[in-house]
């Protein structure tokens, strides 16, 4: 039997031995809400999840960070503005520009938050069409060799859900440029652009691969029976997004290796 | 006590003229506005009757407010009552708190609980669609977590006017971003709901907002105010000029066009501001930091104060004045009255203090101490230190008036119930060739109530929480609440005002039997109900009787299906003008699933599987989708048979926990041919359909076996390897089921014996195609 975990306390223990001492952080900020999401993720991928608060000021002891979706401190000034400067994001900062390559992984709210801060180029502003938008969205996965999508393959379509008001990437074209030609554009939507961001791009990465944002949410898309298939059954598997953290954690568990 | 107090600048106060309780005592005859406040004569000399005094301006506040039809239920009272007479102790088992708190609690096994409850938030969303949407989900959720519950859902059912009418556009564009707005910012999926458009909601739309969440059993909390000095404390948003009179002018009365626009009367939400609140609470509750507490909404420090002190020792001493303010011009009356959003008021006891207060500090959440628990019985409220409410808790929150309202069947009820759809001139080129009744289908499924409802349901957050096992537009949404076991829960709401403006009685039972037919059909147990009364005027003996009758009728249902009503709402005065809502009594039920896993949903997916029809059909079509699409409303709705909803749902309860249906999908508005087309678009997967057995069986036509509304039916998709099993259990039980065909995943189209093939593009085209056309 589970307890429902505070935010906070989103503490999930790792399932699979040979993962379990990879120790993936989840940033909770105040209006942060799939938190507890990323922390299922990273457990059902075998890992050991480790609650982030926005206001401590040392990453402590984490492999990787996961920045989840949500609306931090609200998001009435533009998304991710204010998160940007929390305490543990100039943390997260140094650590990803570090030599050490901290892998972060910013998940809607996230990306609009590395965004903010920097780590990934370019801005997202409100949808095309004006609206919230929740649909499963197959995207393509550009590129396989960043830490956070090792175990899949490029050019692999996946279908994760997405949902958001705020997701239209831009950048200018020499960013885009910059982006395509660097192999940086991670994700592209397939079939249909749900917010009219360019060149139709869902994720992207920094120059290292370490640091990844994208709009949709792949932590929901983890467990059988609560995934676009058992929701929507038009396509795709319930786990199509359990690959960002398995990546994640063999990439960690080798290099320790 | 704290810093933040000192926010408050002394010298404000000086610009009120205060009037005080002595000063009342000594100025019998001053003028007070109570009529202006929404208090009748008989209510206000009720009120010097009770003080011995006349109130001050502070009391005339208070009483107007928590005397209003909205938060005393003065005309349902007495009606409301069946809902707790009429319960067997069989239903009692697992009601762990009942109707009279903020939400029934109900015991789901293993130390979990649930807590739900559907309420109204009609008129604000009327004056101001989006705010009123947002703060209705924003009052309901602070309902669930005042009773120690982590939130975990939230379902809007809504009726708007005609779908064609300009005004309905500004309500169910505001109503739908607000719903989304707000309830996605707090990370509650919205796992369903209805959408119905009539042009009787045109003036009066209906925005029902129900919340659902769960606790373990010694989290449950209550909101009472008990322990001699134990203090009171404010948190969450300041106090601000909005919503003031929202319950008492808004909610209590008709619009019409003689009197100024009410949108101060609305509330203005922040839902980041409500998140924190939601994790700032369960922090609390964790900690085991509150002795009580209550949220604010309705008639919010009025409200608050006077019910936990009755609730509790019976007395509380508070300063207005140490009460934080978005306004610092507003009046202690004003304070008294105002219903700003995402605030809380809790009971803690001074050893807890520090703790509380580093809590609030997590969080960033401001709080002020009011003052303490008595055990005087005395609700005394002070400005800065000058007595200006001196009562009794009790007579403000629960010795409201309570009236027998006169209430007699319409005059008119007779000749409508004999103007049935059959025969009628809207009836007369009924559909009867294969091209006719394809066109039909499709008219159906493309009609304003029974099109595709994406367009609203993909701008609300379905996934969040990652415990979501089924949402709209299958027939119950579920939530898993146990991640290691699977234990969830299967919700749904249902209403038909068609049916129950033909029979107040037999109507609300419908919505009820619906309600219920559809968490049996996702294969969970319903456990309890709340409901949410929308009806017209109490003052218009006609619409007293609609409410009168369906209330009965409810709480007679309920009897019969074994599960009690606990908790709900009533919202009265729906009309413009002379002219009511049709009554729409929302019925939620709430079910429980061992395990999750087991949870049918509605479409069909694996080729070859056998489609049965179970439960008979009648030519039931007054009242249907069917006539309201040809404009007729007359005759008798559907006949309700309690025992066979009661069969059929433990039917489609042990087929799912049994593994023996792999879909279903219940049948109510729009019949059988509804039911098809949903159930093959769900996954875009076809079937081959024959209905001749049933016609034969019925002694019906095709047309009606499509297009009539007889209640307990349910379409369910049967593996073959459990084909045998199945219709064995069916046989034992003596319930109808007939197998009406198969499906056919590789056609790719809907093949009904008698009716053109209809490809599924073209379905879903016209099915999806409407909300866009006229919404954008």
């Amino acid at each position: 039997m589970t307890e429902l975990p505070l935010i906070g306390e989103a503490i999930a223990v790792a399932a699979e031995p040979r993962l379990a001492g990879a120790r993936i952080g989840v940033v909770t900020f105040p209006g942060t809400l799939d938190d507890r999401d990323a922390a299922r993720a990273v457990r059902l991928a075998g890992g050991t999840a480790v609650p982030l608060w926005h206001a401590d000021t040392t990453l402590g002891d984490v492999d990787a960070v996961v920045i989840p979706g949500g609306f931090s401190y609200g998001d009435y000034l533009r998304a991710g503005a204010i998160a940007r400067f929390a305490p543990l994001m100039s943390k997260i900062i140094d650590a990803a520009n570090s030599d050490a390559k901290l892998p972060v992984l910013g998940i809607c709210n996230g990306f609009q938050i590395l965004t903010e801060s920097h780590l990934l180029p370019g801005s997202m502003i409100k949808n095309d069409h004006l609206k919230f938008m929740c649909r499963d969205q197959v995207l393509r996965v550009e590129n396989s060799n960043t830490a956070w999508t090792l175990d899949y393959t490029a050019g692999q379509e996946i279908t994760v859900p997405l949902k958001n008001q705020d997701g239209q990437y831009i950048a200018d074209d020499k960013v885009l440029d910059a982006l395509e030609a660097e192999g940086r554009v991670v994700f592209r939507y397939v079939g249909f652009n749900p917010n009219g961001s360019r060149r139709d791009i869902a994720g992207i990465s920094n120059a290292a691969g370490n640091v990844v944002g994208l709009m949709p949410h792949p932590e929901h898309a983890v467990e059988v029976g609560f995934g676009p298939e058992s929701l929507d059954g038009i396509g795709g598997s319930d786990t199509d997004g359990l690959g960002f953290f398995t990546s994640v954690l063999n990439k960690i568990v080798g290099g320790n290796k | 006590m704290t810093e933040i107090n000192s926010v408050v600048e002394p010298v404000e106060t000086k610009k009120f003229n205060i009037d005080t309780v002595e000063n009342a005592a000594k100025t019998p005859d001053t003028d007070l506005p109570w009529a202006e406040l929404g208090l009748k004569q008989n209510e206000f000399d009720e009120v010097v009757k009770v003080l011995g005094r006349r109130p001050t301006g502070a009391e005339l506040a208070m009483y107007s407010v928590m005397w209003s039809e909205h938060c005393s239920y003065k005309s349902s009272k007495n009606h409301l009552r069946q809902f707790g007479e009429k319960v067997t102790d069989e239903m009692k088992k697992d009601m762990l708190v009942g109707i009279g708190e903020n939400a029934g609690v109900t015991n789901l096994g293993d130390g979990w609980a649930v807590t739900f409850k559907i309420e109204s938030h009609n008129s604000p969303s009327f004056v101001e669609p989006y705010q009123g949407a947002a703060t209705g989900i924003g009052g309901i959720v602070r309902d669930i977590i005042s009773m120690g519950a982590r939130p975990v859902a939230v379902m809007d059912p809504l009726r708007f006017g005609a779908i064609d009418h300009p005004d309905t556009a500004r309500v169910m564009h505001g109503a739908v971003a607000g719903i989304g707005g707000y309830g996605n910012s707090l990370g509650l999926p919205n796992i369903g709901g209805e959408m119905v458009f009539d042009s009787v909601y045109q003036g009066n739309p209906l925005v029902n907002a129900l919340a659902v969440g769960v606790m373990r059993h010694e989290d449950i909390r209550l909101a009472n105010a008990s322990g001699k000095g134990n203090k009171v404390v404010l948190f969450g948003a300041r106090t601000g000029g909005d919503g003031i009179g929202g319950a008492s002018v808004l909610a209590s009365e008709s619009f019409d066009d003689t009197k100024p626009s009410k949108r101060p009367a609305v509330q203005v939400g922040d839902p980041f501001a409500e998140k924190v609140l939601i994790e700032c609470c369960l922090e609390l509750f964790k900690g085991s930091l509150v002795e009580g507490i209550q949220d604010l909404g309705a008639a919010g420090i009025s409200c608050a104060t006077s019910e936990l002190a009755s609730n509790g020792d019976g007395g509380m001493e508070v300063e207005l004045t140490s009460v934080l303010l978005r306004d610092p011009t507003l009046t202690p009356g004003e304070i008294l009255m105002s219903e700003s959003q995402e605030r809380m008021m809790a009971v803690v006891t001074p050893e807890n203090i520090a703790a509380f207060e580093a809590v609030m500090d997590k969080w960033a959440v401001e709080y002020s101490w009011l003052g303490e628990v008595t055990d005087t019985g005395r609700l005394i409220i002070t400005w800065d230190g000058v007595v200006i409410v001196d009562v009794d808790p009790r007579t403000v929150a629960h010795d409201g008036p309570v009236y027998d309202r006169p209430y007699a069947r319409p005059s008119w009820q007779d000749s409508v119930q004999a103007d049935s759809f059959t025969g009628s001139v809207q009836d007369t080129g009924r559909p009867s060739a294969p091209a006719e009744l394809a066109a039909a289908v499709t008219e159906l499924v493309a009609s304003p109530n029974m099109c595709s409802k994406d367009w609203i349901t993909n701008q609300y957050d379905r996934y969040v929480g990652g415990n979501t096992a089924l949402a709209f537009p299958d027939d119950a949404g579920v939530v898993r609440v146990d991640e290691e076991t699977g234990l969830g829960v299967a919700l749904a709401t249902d209403a038909n005002g068609r049916y129950t403006y033909l029979d107040p009685y037999h109507g609300a039972q419908l919505a009820l039997a619906e309600a219920y037919r559809n968490v049996a059909t996702s294969g969970a147990v319903p456990m309890a109900v709340s409901d949410c009364l929308n009806f017209g005027s109490p003052e218009d003996p006609d619409v007293m009787w609609q409410l009168a009758e369906a209330i009965r009728g409810l709480s007679d249902a309920c009897m019969v299906l074994g599960i009690p009503v606990t908790g709900g709402n009533v919202s009265l005065y729906n009309q413009t003008g002379t002219t009511p809502i049709h009554p729409s009594p929302v019925v939620a039920v709430l079910g429980k699933l061992d395990d999750v896993a087991r949870r049918t949903p509605s479409g069909w997916r694996e080729d070859g599987q056998a489609i049965y029809l179970l439960g008979t059909t009648a030519a039931e079509l007054d009242g249907s989708e069917w006539a309201n699409m040809r404009g007729h409303l007359g005759g008798l709705p559907p006949k309700v048979d309690l025992a066979a909803e009661r069969e059929l749902g433990e039917i489609l309860i042990n087929a799912s926990r049994d593994g023996m249906v792999d879909s279903a999908h219940d049948l109510s508005e729009g019949g059988l041919a509804a039911a098809l087309v949903e159930s093959a678009l769900r996954y875009g997967v076809g079937a081959r359909i024959a209905l001749q057995d049933v016609l034969d069986r019925d002694g019906v036509d095709l047309f009606t076996a499509l297009f009539s509304e007889s209640q307990g039916r349910a379409v369910v998709g049967v593996p073959r390897s459990e084909e045998v099993r199945f219709k064995d259990m069916c046989t034992a039980r003596g319930f109808a089921h007939t197998r009406i065909g198969v499906v056919d995943a590789a056609s790719g189209n809907l093949e009904i014996n008698g009716v053109d093939t209809m490809s599924l593009a073209a379905l879903r085209e016209a099915h999806e195609a409407t909300l866009p056309k006229y919404f954008g």
